[in-house]
């Protein structure tokens, strides 16, 4: 394979995987939409399409039509540069998240995952650590005493909760032994759903931090003060409109799909079926592959599910109970869950 | 490839550098600095150190930076005046930098067993280096911890002490 060859492939395989990725954001919003609207006994969007379906599109376009406002006393470069920060970060980690069963397609190319590397986990959580940038940056170059504050209060949240999320992570990756993706999936892929991380491999109490951690680095309700809406207008993108706004929203929605990536492949076995080999394959290498993608999109959707669940039946946190839980209750226990961990596959 | 890599994101680095001091506002400093550790990372990988490139990224660029912009933010720091600076730092800075640059390059370049790293090396697999790091020299990493959590609990105490004066006063 020449380096032009492996280059176009690259590019195929990024581009088909950025419109997929957009694409689900988008309906991702629908979904969030339809299920609030269902748990607080309405209809949600229904008007546009058969069952509301294209609402997306249409929102969409609305972004992209309606004035885009500048406030006069901003800081120009990083008002700017802020929510390409945000929604940049939030879409490289795909890159290294694969998404079907190992596969190799013309000329030695993985055609499921973007690119497979060695330390695929820890470039996630590098990517998510960079991404608060986007947010405080966005919150001070506003110039407005309600962004600054919701950005303050969401990057003390982002790094509070990142301790957590890393310690959350460390047992899979001692019973793994690896911090590539593919590998930390097929150690949990045998007895099906029996050998999952968070049955078989007794990591409930990793998957129980890394679920509370992922809400808060996600911004998400029951921990979304960063935009509490009744106390800061908007948060950190209240001075922003039209496609600006936009990549903040957009941004917040794929890193709620990269988390639910992530949390399927550590805890849930990635695209490894529930019957293990119980089932046996069906059908030629064309449909392995497709039911490899079904598993694996079905339970990031289970995860999207309840996110918005949470969303529509749990009440705001209030901050000083934000910190306490994070740091003395998710750090403590994700301390004592590695220490269980390693004392487990030591006396094993 | 790998030269045309370390010439771009070299080039990068030093531009970035050059910024952090040129730049008269502390928050586009602060962000030039992140530039900096990021094209730090990439050399990094390009010589084979992939754990060392991302723990260059998470904790520097994402967690230290963090707080840097964080203090920023927080006192609003405006833009800094610009002086002309010591008359004694104008006349001899530049002939101090040369001779300082000139005595690190001699004895790195004197000193013998300093490995040799090209770029297009192996990468270093995360767990031989911890292997070295927790195997063969685990008594000098456990007392850098030791010394990383008395930092900590300093730092803790002098807010306590604050803190004791203040609620005291009132």
């Amino acid at each position: 394979m020449t380096i032009l060859e492996f280059f176009l492939w690259s590019l195929l395989k990024v581009a088909v995987v950025t419109v997929v990725l957009l694409m689900s954001v988008a309906y991702t919003v629908l979904l969030e939409r339809k299920l609030v609207g269902r748990i607080q006994n309405r209809w949600g969007p229904s008007r546009v399409g058969p069952f509301g379906l294209l609402q997306p599109l249409v929102d969409g376009a609305k972004s992209f039509l309606k004035e885009d406002l500048i406030p006069t006393a901003v800081y120009r470069p990083l008002y700017l540069l802020a929510p390409m920060i945000a929604l940049g970060c939030a879409l490289i980690s795909i890159a290294v998240i694969p998404f079907g069963a190992p596969n190799t397609g013309p000329h030695g190319i993985d055609l499921f995952e973007i690119s497979n590397i060695n330390i695929g986990l820890l470039v996630i959580l590098g990517v998510t650590s960079v991404g608060v940038y986007g947010i405080a940056l966005a919150g001070w170059s506003s110039n407005s005493k309600y962004s600054l504050l919701g950005s303050l209060r969401s990057s003390a949240q982002l790094i509070s909760y990142e301790l957590a999320l890393g310690l959350s992570l460390v047992g899979v990756v001692l019973r793994a032994g690896s911090f590539n993706l593919r590998e930390i999936v097929e150690q949990q892929a045998r007895h099906g759903f029996m050998s999952w991380n968070i049955l078989g491999g007794m990591q409930f109490v990793a998957f129980f931090i890394y679920l509370m951690a992922a809400f808060a680095e996600t911004n998400r309700s029951p921990f979304d003060l960063p935009e509490a809406e009744s106390e800061l207008t908007g948060g950190y993108h209240t001075e922003y409109s039209s496609m600006k706004f936009a990549m903040f929203f957009m941004a917040e929605y794929a890193n709620m799909i990269n988390v639910g990536c992530v949390a399927t492949l550590l805890f849930l076995g990635g695209w490894t079926s529930p019957m293990g080999d119980l089932m046996h394959p069906m059908g030629g290498p064309v449909v392995t592959s497709l039911f490899s993608i079904f598993w694996f999109v079905i339970k990031v959707f289970a995860f999207l599910f309840l996110y918005v669940w949470v969303r529509g039946t749990l009440p705001r946190f209030r901050y000083d109970q934000l910190m306490n839980f994070g740091w003395r209750f998710l750090m403590p226990l994700a301390i004592l869950n590695i220490v269980g961990t390693s004392l487990w596959l030591a006396y094993r | 490839m790998h030269l045309i890599l370390f010439i771009f994101f070299a080039g990068f680095c030093l531009a970035g550098a050059i910024n952090l001091l040129l730049q008269s506002h502390p928050i586009n400093s602060a962000l030039s600095l992140i530039v900096v550790m990021t094209s730090l990372a990439v050399l990094y990988l390009l010589l084979g150190a992939e754990f060392l490139a991302i723990a260059q990224i998470i904790v520097y660029a994402g967690a230290i930076m963090v707080l840097f912009v964080f203090v920023v933010m927080l006192l609003n720091a405006g833009r800094e005046e610009r002086t002309l600076g010591s008359r004694a730092a104008r006349v001899i800075g530049l002939p101090a930098v040369v001779a300082l640059f000139a005595l690190f390059a001699t004895v790195i370049l004197r000193t013998h067993g300093l490995g040799v790293s090209s770029a297009s090396q192996p990468i270093t697999d995360t767990k031989e280096l911890s292997a070295v790091l927790f195997r063969d020299l685990l008594l000098p990493f456990e007392v850098t911890s030791v010394l990383i959590l008395i930092a900590i609990l300093g730092a803790v105490a002098l807010a306590q002490l604050d803190h004791g004066e203040r609620t005291a006063s009132k």
